[in-house]
């Protein structure tokens, strides 16, 4: 196929002198293989592709996408999009964003070692995962699924005021859900390994991970109610900073749906809360040196010792906060820029999550937790999720509980931090993880 | 494409279909099929008191399946023309390894019909009036008082026509026209911000603002909004549970539904599992999948393996009847499928879900359910939740919930999740009124795939649920 470069500017090349045109183009290759009882269950190839088009004219933007880049199709999408320009409002700072000489990052994201992997490979490596589940423990009874999947992704943004942005990447991931039981009782656990080429995943990693996770819940009990400090796992702070980063968008601030929206300069957080969206750090697996306005990604400093420093923006929010952007335009081919943090981690501190643990007199350690999407309001604040984990007694691990809740709020939760663990660990999210200690926390149980 | 608007099962031309089936089965798989998928959608956005933006989508392509044995081959491809598409037909049959002269297939062309009838196409609708629409609930919303800071308006509708080819003969196909409407407002108060949503969908047309005020909605979203403002933390640990009508599906949906699914049956990643036959509920519990539900945002003529949509009784009378099936599961097990095998979209394989899904209705005054309840909670809007079909936990988040005191609705609650397991839940309910309510459209994620589905309830009380709140 043709260059995705080339399609691009084809569209731009079709703009017309009154108007500005903003044109994503993406093309991706998956193979998904899934293993069941040491048997190919499925082996998926797909190639997708897709284009969202975006034109602005007198400050009002009508958008099309199409999940095909067929010539006839990129021309009916430009039409649709032109189409609905007439029906937005007019909006003084609604504009394609311009180049802003920041120079992208020269990050390497593409293995050609994954482009080149053979297909009986993938089958394989899933399969050994699922041995290797399957072997490690006699109280595993079932491996639900176990699973080799990797991408080769490409996009292009180019706009008529002057941006050309390419990239392309390839990741891929191996993981595992099994089911460990005795007596008439179930437990579930995850694992996985995450790399950029086939050669970085740690199958036995993903494996003893998801053993331990599911054998260690084995005799869980509903914990009774009571106020506790808890040590967040780093797979569950991992999804709380992503919520905390969704409050810190631009676009939430200037639209009222941010409860720190007057508060930058503000001791908003412990003072042990140093947190920065990096997504030019090659570590993180959302890594990518342009945004999605084609703008080059950069290291902010979100909050700094507990102090909020700033939000993050694309070029509308920064430019209508009196600022610019932030290189944190998120989006798919299907929807227009929004904004977002696209690699978050806290600053990490020294210790480790065993050593966090032995300080912590009566508490709970989260090993998992259910409902973020159902329990969470980032408007208000209130904070409620299902969870699972093991008490924590006399700075030891006691014994499993599962079937509770624990809550608080967004803003009580960062000030009650009282220790950052050492364990960074970049997941498969816009949020790296890290081991935290959060006082006073209401756990609802029995 | 050869792509033509006389009925949903004309995507492509049968011939074309038949040879990319024997394409696929060329390399000696037991079965194909080629699913074809051209969706067209558009929606239209209200924010921050100006409408945002109109979208416009197509998505179009076709995927293909070649079972053999216990292994599913799959490739998708948005190129439809011949040879895109034998090139996708022998991606997915690379899994096979048999070789072998394949299977000839004689296409036999069905149409099924289906439940609702589209009276208005949305696509014949002008954009202007979708976006007056849009104009009238926002002026609604602030109408309702200064508190309102914040009005986000979506209009949506799609209109997805597909058509499905297989190498047992079959052809089919159906065409699925969807319109939703919702209204999120914040408010501002002393305690700080609060947020109220509403929203609607159906399987119409346009028609559908006929039936639904967009004002009404707006009004209900912005009260919601408002009446939280004086929210009361919620409380924490067991207690009796009263959920209102159309506000408690997605209890069953996440307790017991996902449970129900036959994928999940199979691998042993369920508590109902080999249940079948046993008493799993209260005995005035009867919970129904039904796909058949003219107009209900899960209904459908034919599922996304071509098989017509059915009414599927789960539990009957607190006894576990059936599980919900695809064809892959059905077939294994040699039983028929449900109609229950759905996929996001061509690029997704099928798998076992929902449609909609409801508890029928009781015998109990819902005045007398509170009446009785000495202290408590009453949700009357449910959020999403959650399940692990293995451990049977689930959880689901309140809304727009209160206290009950005394056998008293009485302050509202600040917004938490609910846990609860499954089997212990559908034990525990003690009382079902006969109120019955279809809730709000839900979209069901499972294995990264959504999938629009409905659900409803009447009232009912589960005796002891964990409320996840802070207060003591």
């Amino acid at each position: 196929m043709a260059e995705l470069i080339d399609i691009a500017d084809r569209v731009i090349g079709w703009a017309s002198a009154d108007e500005q045109v903003e044109v994503l183009v993406v093309h991706e290759r998956e193979t998904e293989v899934r293993a069941y009882e040491q048997q190919v269950e499925s082996l998926t190839v797909a190639e997708s592709q897709g284009v969202g088009i975006r034109v602005v004219r007198d400050g009002r933007q009508g958008f099309a996408h199409a999940g095909t880049l067929d010539l006839d199709v990129l021309a009916e999408t430009l039409v649709e999009a032109r189409d609905n320009v007439a029906f937005a409002t007019t909006d003084e700072w609604c504009a394609v964003a311009e180049p802003d000489g920041v120079p992208p990052a020269e990050l390497d994201l593409h293995r050609a070692a994954l482009t080149d992997h053979p297909t009986g490979a993938k089958v394989a490596a899933a399969l050994e995962l699922e041995r290797l589940v399957g072997e490690a423990d006699p109280r595993i009874v079932g491996v639900e699924s176990s699973e080799y999947v990797d991408s080769i992704a490409e996009s292009a943004v180019v706009t008529t005021t002057g941006i050309r942005s390419t990239s392309r990447e390839t990741g891929c991931y191996l993981s595992a859900s099994v089911l460990a039981g005795g007596d008439g009782e179930t437990q579930t656990g995850f694992g996985f390994s995450i790399g950029r080429q086939p050669g970085d995943l740690d199958a036995e990693q993903a494996a003893a991970d998801a053993v331990e996770r599911a054998t260690r819940l084995l005799g869980a009990v509903k914990p009774d109610s009571a106020r506790l400090t808890v040590v967040l796992d780093p797979w569950v702070s991992a999804q709380f900073l992503g919520i905390v980063g969704s409050t810190l968008n631009g676009e939430s601030v200037l639209k009222g749906r941010s409860l720190f929206a007057d508060r930058l300069g503000e001791e908003v957080a412990a003072p042990s809360l140093t947190l920065v969206d990096d997504p030019t750090d090659v570590a993180a697996f959302t890594a990518t040196a342009a945004d999605g306005e084609g703008l080059a990604t950069r290291r902010n400093v979100l909050l700094e010792d507990g102090r909020l420093l700033c939000f993050v923006h694309n070029s509308y929010t920064g430019r209508r906060s009196g600022g610019a952007s932030t290189g944190s335009a998120v989006r798919s081919y299907a929807s227009t820029p929004g904004v977002g943090v696209q690699a978050l981690a806290l600053v990490p501190g020294s210790r480790t999550q065993a050593e966090l643990v032995a300080d912590v007199e009566d508490g709970l350690l989260v090993q998992g937790v259910s409902g973020l999407h159902s329990g969470v309001n980032p408007v208000s604040g209130d904070f409620s999720t299902g969870a699972e984990g093991l008490r924590i007694r006399r700075g030891a691990l006691a014994e499993p509980v599962r079937e509770f809740t624990i809550a608080s709020t967004i803003q009580k939760m960062l000030q009650d931090v009282s220790e950052v663990g050492g364990d960074l660990e970049w997941l498969p999210m816009r949020a790296a993880g890290v081991s935290l200690v959060i006082g006073d926390v209401t756990v609802s149980g029995a | 494409m050869t792509s033509s608007d006389d009925g949903p099962g004309r995507l492509l031309e049968p011939s074309l279909l038949r040879d990319t089936l024997h394409s696929a089965l060329r390399t000696g798989g037991e079965f194909a099929e080629v699913f074809v998928e051209d969706r067209r959608s558009m929606s239209a956005l209200f924010d921050d008191g100006r409408v945002e933006e109109l979208t416009g989508g197509r998505s179009r392509g076709v995927g293909i399946r070649v079972v053999f044995g216990e292994t599913t081959g799959f490739a998708h491809t948005a190129d439809l023309s011949p040879e895109g598409l034998r090139s996708a037909a022998e991606a997915a049959s690379a899994a096979a390894s048999e070789g072998g002269s394949g299977l000839t297939v004689a296409l036999d062309p069905v149409q099924e019909v289906h439940p609702g009838v589209v009276a208005v196409l949305p696509a014949d609708v002008a954009k202007a009036r979708k976006v007056a629409l849009l104009e009238e609930a926002d002026r609604v919303a602030r109408g309702e008082g200064d508190a309102i800071r914040q009005v986000t308006v979506r209009y949506a509708d799609s209109r997805r026509r597909i058509q499905v080819a297989n190498s047992d003969g079959l052809l089919t196909g159906d065409d699925q026209v969807r319109t939703s409407f919702s209204v999120s407002c914040v408010a501002v108060g002393d305690g700080g911000m609060q947020t109220g949503r509403e929203s609607v969908g159906h399987t119409v047309g346009f028609e559908l603002f006929d039936r639904v005020d967009v004002a009404d909605l707006a009004r209900r979203a912005a009260r919601r909004a408002i009446t939280k403002l004086d929210a009361v933390p919620a409380p924490s640990g067991e207690m009796p549970v009263v959920v209102g009508p159309g506000g408690g599906g997605v209890l069953f949906h996440e307790a017991c539904g996902h449970g129900l699914e036959a994928d999940l049956v199979a691998k042993s990643a369920s508590v109902f599992a080999g249940r079948r036959g046993e008493v799993v509920a209260a005995p005035f519990v009867t919970l129904v999948d039904d796909g058949t539900m003219a107009g209900e945002w899960g209904c459908y003529a034919i599922d996304d393996e071509g098989r017509p949509a059915g009414r599927n009784v789960l539990i009957e009378d607190g006894i576990l009847t059936d599980y919900m099936w695809d064809r892959l599961r059905a077939r294994r097990e040699g039983c028929d499928s449900s109609g229950n095998g759905r996929r996001q979209s061509y690029r997704h394989l099928p798998m076992v879900r929902m449609t909609n899904t409801f508890l029928l209705g009781g015998e109990a005054d819902p005045d007398d359910i509170v009446a009785d309840t000495e202290r408590g909670v009453y949700v009357a809007q449910l959020g999403g939740g959650q399940v692990n079909t293995a451990t049977g936990d689930f959880v689901f988040g309140m809304s727009e919930a209160y206290l009950i005191e005394n056998g008293r609705i009485t302050a509202p609650i600040r917004e938490g999740n609910l846990i609860g397991n499954g089997p212990d839940v559908l034990q525990d309910i003690d009382a079902i009124a006969g109120d019955f309510a279809m809730g709000s459209p839900g979209t069901c994620g499972k294995d990264g795939q959504g999938v629009p589905v409905g659900d409803g309830t009447p009232t009912l009380r589960v005796t002891r649920l964990t409320v996840g709140g802070t207060a003591a």
